[in-house]
């Protein structure tokens, strides 16, 4: 099991670890314009495949909306 | 006519600027922005949903990046570090997209700017190879500074953000724009149409603006009025207006050949 920090609310996942690619599908953001930032680092999307996410991680996970 | 508005080199037709919040819906938040021309437009940068709506629309759908510069902004920081961090996401979020809106907030309840923080968090941003368009004070010491730190424009309030209250220091903006050597542009407290069309006969280079629209009973409507009177207001600029006097010397009509 890895816990990890998303957005401010820890969530348990099965394998011990994975990819920054993986979590974007396990979590059906596939193909949306996001930025992710793993413990205050951005993550470029080029790396998103190669990054492995470790357990006690925090990620925050952006995208765009309305705003002035 | 080729009278354009320049910032961090690049050229746009529109000089109003317009914020995509506060809107019904996407579709509307589409409909103003068309009819109100603008061609840069902000938006937020914010958490994003997980687990619900997956397949639901986003912002983007209805206004593709291809189709409008970006203007990601800072609302909602508190500190310097805030807004650096929330820009640096809005660059890699937009694949480099250098163009930001800089703002640091002081008071949640009147959203009146901290400028210490927003300074610190400019020469940061500007080091950093941002084009950093700024939300300022109206204070003309200030906005000097951030020209010096380097920012592309500096855009003073006209009143606090979401009042509605037109242009309460025309004065103040006048100075500003008299000693700058960057574009001036008008941001936040503009209420209606005449109050854009001030700012832009004051010297503003562009007026930006959400609630002004989105607030409005016709959003839509209102989103055309504004075009006109930032078109209007520039035109009046550059015709140079009469000046004023307390009583006309001359009328207008002739004073000879009068029938008695």
């Amino acid at each position: 099991m890895m816990q990890l920090t998303i957005n401010g609310k820890p969530r348990s996942f099965d394998p011990a670890s994975f990819s920054v690619a993986h979590l974007v599908s396990t979590l059906a953001l596939e193909g949306k314009r996001l930025a992710i930032e793993c413990n205050g680092e951005i993550v470029p999307r080029s790396q998103f495949t190669e990054r492995q996410l470790k357990d006690g991680d925090k990620l925050e996970i952006v995208g765009a909306v309305g705003g002035g | 006519m080729s009278d354009l508005l320049k910032i961090a080199d690049k050229t746009y037709h529109s000089r109003l600027l317009v914020g995509t919040g506060k809107y019904q819906d996407f579709a509307q938040t589409r409909a103003a922005i068309d009819a109100s021309g603008a061609e840069i437009i902000t938006v937020a940068i914010r958490r994003t949903n997980i687990g619900q709506n997956a397949g639901e629309p986003s912002l983007l759908d209805f206004l593709p990046p291809e189709e409008f510069t970006y203007l990601p902004n800072t609302a909602g920081c508190y500190s310097a570090d805030d807004a650096v961090r929330t820009l640096r996401l809005a660059r890699e979020l937009l694949d480099g997209h250098q163009l930001v809106k800089l703002e640091v907030l002081g008071d949640p309840n009147t959203l009146y700017p901290n400028m210490i923080e927003t300074i610190a968090a400019a020469k940061v941003l500007v080091k950093d190879g941002f084009d950093v368009m700024v939300y300022c004070s109206d204070d003309p010491i200030i906005a000097k500074q951030l020209e010096e730190i380097g920012c592309c424009a500096v855009m003073p309030l006209a009143s606090l953000i979401g009042s509605g209250m037109g242009i309460l220091n025309p004065w103040n903006l006048q100075i500003i724009i008299a000693n700058a050597n960057i574009p001036v542009l008008v941001d936040a407290g503009v209420g209606t149409a005449s109050d854009a069309a001030i700012a832009m006969e004051l010297g503003c280079q562009g007026v930006l603006m959400n609630t002004a629209i989105a607030a409005a009973r016709d959003p839509v409507l209102m989103a055309s009025a504004m075009k006109k009177a930032v078109e209007a207001g520039r035109e009046a600029y550059l015709a140079g207006r009469m000046p004023k006097k307390l009583y006309a010397a001359s009328p207008s009509s002739p004073s000879a050949g009068l029938i008695a």
